[in-house]
């Protein structure tokens, strides 16, 4: 009969080494299912809004009325002429980036930067240092929300 | 003789002065012959062919006379025949208004163009002394050029909007020339430094103001005390009504001081900076107003508060910074910050009522927009150290495991 | 029996499990000193397993078009819970699988490993080097940022270096003349289908080759002792493996993959763009060329030897025919040593100039 070399005297040595290693995979593998499990359940938000946002609500616009709004990471602007028809425009002045607004009063998209004004029914400049005219958006009606989506 | 030389020169012309014969609608001697003269007797026929005259069918005799279908100079250069050969100085704006002042005929060739150019000039300071026999006064040729007149949309016009002040230097800097007026010469150079040249020549904004935007082109006449404000508001608007809103806008025009000007300067206009504003040294307030009075408690409020913004958004800019090269996705910081920042653009618009309220009404706004951008720079940086410590948790678990396995392998003898 | 317990014999007994344990109670491993090299392709395995389940992952919230590829990966890495950490995690772990690929197969070059009768574990060896290669290129291109976009460009205009057939290989690739949408969409096939495809069953035939020959033991390094399979090479293999898993997730936290901007088309290419690490050395050595090399065109040259290179390295089995246990010929380890260093200067020339 071939000795065996005894085994060190640890039923302390083995159940540490039993603990560590049920420990260990269990808490690893905890460490890597709790994030995956977690990944897997959608957020608040179901989708990157990319291209379509809504930018307020019906009852905000009377006529003759322009509100800003973020779209992505830059501004747009929402603008409901005084026939009722809604607009919507990239709020980025072509000139020199400044935020555009609208102007109630004299019914124009304008640049407070330097005096541009834009066509609120076209987006195209009106008069101004602007090369051209505001980047256009589509405007739809869901129920009591305003949607603008951009052409990708 | 003097025939038989001219009949040999005539050759010569004609063989050279073919295309033009070929491109033109009928004959035209007086660009034949002098195309192959040479020096100042050439240059008018050679500058000739780029001419908006030439391309619109006009040809030398319709300012200068005389009658371009004959070779023969007795008849060409007839006086008889209307030929005025060079046209004087003090006469040419005459001269040029004779089409220019006539809308029926004008407007056969452009039908929007203007046809007050002559009626202006005469009540410009040019005009003036140019009907008063001053020979040295601008007049149309000196600005629009003489033979090769391009339109002034036209890149190569010495009027195209970024060649329009060297034109107008080419006199108003020359020491020499001015002389006997009694104005500086220093403007060019000044507009050299400005932010309005910067624009036109650096960034090629054609929109950005040269001599003519704020002194008229051919009216020229420089802005009264008054009306400076309303020049420089033409583009500046904003500015303009936050001015007009305030209490420097009457005080100005008690004391007689030029609005914009008297802290921009008017050819040298600078970069602002904020600097120029508040209580202290080299600052523009304290030109006029000392310690004590209500204004320069003002002065020094609207600094301190424009002051707190800025360090506001440099602070929230640096967080930002921070956190996306840790690795942390900040647009939506980025987004306030940005409408903080339009804010401070605001403000400084409102600086030029020189109330406080407006002043503060924007300030409040954007540290506003800063603070909830600071907010989401400390959220990233938060979000930054939670995962930090998730992974430091997750290593120890690691480390268990191995600690575990490797006190199972040293058990394990290898067998024999 | 308590029910679980009964459950557990059911499926034992009809998946035989008892043939299970029998054979594995069996099977050893020859013991080696110096060890550590031996585990690399064990290690390759276990990231390829975690890029399957983080790929899976990601597949969940990625949409492959041009107008959203990047909104989506922005999305997981910004609004997914530890969308971050899986996202980086699968960057990172391609990046080490590639690293574990080539130190594993120059371990087996260097121990001669290739050598009969394991050629054919050393030819699906290379073939899954290149696949685990395809699988780093067409994943690059899919985040659909400046960098990524640019370097595919630039990669798939090397293809146009083949002679006859480069220009068809590029419209093949590109799915058109351009890198466009139709490159992003064929990518993802790829990415996502093909390759995992003949990964499998080329790994499948990898792993049953290493089976049925064992792990080579050149020249007897451990003087034919050997080991259980189970539990003790298991064991080491798990210490292993748990050692990469803690590399590769210090490196997904502490030095998370960039989102860069979103790829413009139309924008010129940024100065100093290159491929991916594991390119680097071709794709200098292709731009050192001259342009002309006496009557042929530069480029194609380059390809050419590149591939007779390529093609001669992978034929090493049958250029050293020494019979397993044989100490190495000289010019075999040069030709290892060499190819190391060429791989590691033009590496690092292409990235530093």
């Amino acid at each position: 009969m071939s000795e065996k070399e005894p085994d060190p005297p640890s039923s302390d040595r083995r159940t540490l080494t039993k603990t560590l290693l049920g420990a260990g995979f269990g808490a690893s593998a905890a460490s890597f299912v709790y994030p995956a499990v977690q990944f897997m359940i959608p957020p608040e938000i179901g989708e990157a809004p990319v291209n379509e946002v809504v930018a307020g609500k019906v009852s905000e616009f009377g006529a003759n009325v322009g509100r800003i709004f973020k779209f992505g990471s830059r501004p747009g602007i929402v603008v409901r002429t005084s026939s009722g028809e809604w607009r919507a425009y990239s709020a980025v002045c072509t000139h020199l980036n400044c935020t555009v607004q609208y102007d109630s009063d004299e019914r124009y998209i304008w640049c407070a930067c330097h005096n541009a004004k834009f066509d609120p029914d076209t987006g195209a400049v009106a008069s101004g240092p602007p090369p051209r005219g505001l980047d256009k958006y589509d405007v739809n009606i869901r129920d009591d929300d305003v949607v603008v989506t951009r052409r990708a | 003789m003097r025939n038989l030389a001219f009949a040999v020169v005539l050759a010569a012309a004609l063989s050279a002065g073919l295309p033009f014969a070929a491109s033109a609608q009928q004959k035209d001697s007086c660009v034949e012959c002098h195309s192959v003269l040479e020096d100042n007797l050439g240059q008018p026929a050679q500058l000739f062919a780029d001419d908006i005259h030439r391309e619109s069918g006009f040809s030398c005799a319709d300012c200068h006379g005389g009658d371009p279908s004959s070779d023969d100079l007795e008849v060409s250069m007839d006086p008889a025949r209307g030929f005025k050969g060079k046209i004087s100085r003090l006469e040419t704006p005459e001269m040029c208004g004779r089409c220019h002042s006539d809308p029926e005929f004008i407007h056969r060739f452009k039908p929007q163009q203007r046809v007050d150019q002559l009626v202006e000039y005469r009540k410009s300071v040019h005009g003036k002394r140019l009907a008063a026999g001053d020979e040295q006064a601008a007049n149309c040729i000196d600005c629009h050029g003489v033979h090769g007149i391009r339109e002034v949309s036209h890149v190569l016009s010495p009027v195209y909007p970024r060649a329009l002040p060297q034109t107008c230097a080419r006199c108003h800097a020359d020491a020499e020339h001015m002389r006997e007026y009694s104005i500086s010469t220093a403007q060019f150079e000044e507009y050299e430094t400005s932010v309005h040249w910067e624009a036109l020549d650096v960034q090629g904004d054609l929109s950005a103001p040269t001599c003519a935007t704020c002194h008229g082109n051919h009216g020229a006449a420089p802005p009264g005390v008054d009306s400076v404000a309303q020049v420089c508001g033409n583009c500046h608007i904003v500015f303009q009504r936050a001015f007009d809103q305030g209490p420097h806008k009457e005080a100005f025009e008690a004391m007689g001081l030029p609005a914009c000007i008297a802290c921009h300067a008017n050819h040298a206009v600078l970069a602002p900076s904020e600097k120029m504003l508040g209580v202290d040294e080299g600052s523009s307030c304290v030109n006029c107003h000392s310690e004590g009075e209500a204004a320069f408690e003002v002065a020094r409020q609207v600094r301190q508060r424009i002051d707190d913004l800025n360090q506001s958004l440099a602070d929230s800019q640096e967080i930002l910074d921070r956190a996306e090269e840790a690795g942390m996705e900040v647009t939506e910081g980025r987004l306030q910050w940005a409408s903080a920042n339009e804010q401070l653009i605001m403000a400084r618009v409102q600086v030029h009522s020189f109330l406080l309220e407006p002043v503060e009404e924007a300030v409040s706004e954007g540290l506003g927009a800063a603070d909830g951008s600071l907010e989401v720079g400390r959220e990233a940086l938060r979000e930054m150290e939670f995962r930090r410590k998730g992974l430091a948790l997750s290593l120890l678990t690691i480390a268990i495991t191995m600690a575990g396995l490797w006190l199972a392998i040293r058990r394990l003898k290898l067998p024999a | 029996m308590s029910l679980p317990r009964n459950i557990v014999r059911w499926f034992d007994d009809r998946l035989g499990g008892d043939d299970i344990r029998e054979f594995l109670a069996h099977k050893t491993v020859p013991v080696h000193a110096g060890t550590i090299w031996y585990y690399f392709g064990g290690i390759t395995l276990f990231l390829f397993v975690i890029q399957v389940l983080t790929g899976i992952l990601l597949l969940l919230y990625y949409r492959p078009t041009p107008a959203e590829a990047y909104e989506s990966v922005q999305f997981i890495v910004t609004k997914v819970r530890f969308g971050w950490l899986v996202r980086s995690v699968h960057s990172w772990s391609a990046n080490l699988m590639v690293l574990t690929a080539l130190i594993h197969m120059f371990s087996v070059f260097f121990l001669r490993a290739y050598r009969r009768p394991r050629e054919l574990t050393w030819l699906s060896g290379m073939a899954l080097l290149f696949l685990t290669m395809a699988f780093g290129f067409s994943g690059y291109l899919l985040p659909w940022n400046t960098l990524s976009f640019f370097a595919t460009k630039v990669g798939t205009d090397m293809a146009g270096a083949v002679p006859l057939i480069g220009d068809f290989l590029v419209r093949l690739m590109r799915g058109g003349e351009e890198v466009t949408g139709a490159t992003l969409t064929r990518f993802f096939g790829i990415h996502v289908a093909i390759l995992p495809g003949i990964t499998t069953v080329l790994l499948l035939v990898h792993l049953l080759l290493v089976q049925k020959w064992g792990i080579g033991d050149p020249d007897g390094h451990a003087g034919g002792k050997r080991m259980p399979f189970v539990p003790h090479f298991v064991l080491r293999e798990l210490m292993a493996w748990y050692g990469a898993l803690a590399v590769l997730g210090a490196l997904a936290a502490l030095f998370p993959w960039e989102l860069g901007e979103k790829a413009d088309p139309f924008a010129a290419a940024p100065a100093g763009i290159r491929p991916e690490w594991y390119f680097l050395a071709v794709f200098h050595n292709l731009k050192l060329i001259p342009s002309t090399i006496w009557i042929f065109e530069g480029e194609v040259l380059g390809i050419l030897a590149l591939g007779a290179g390529v093609i001669f390295w992978v034929l090493m089995p049958f250029w050293d025919r020494a019979p397993e246990g044989e100490k190495p010929r000289l010019w075999v380890t040069g030709l290892g040593v060499l190819v190391i260093v060429y791989f590691v200067v033009f590496s690092l020339l292409g990235y530093y100039t």
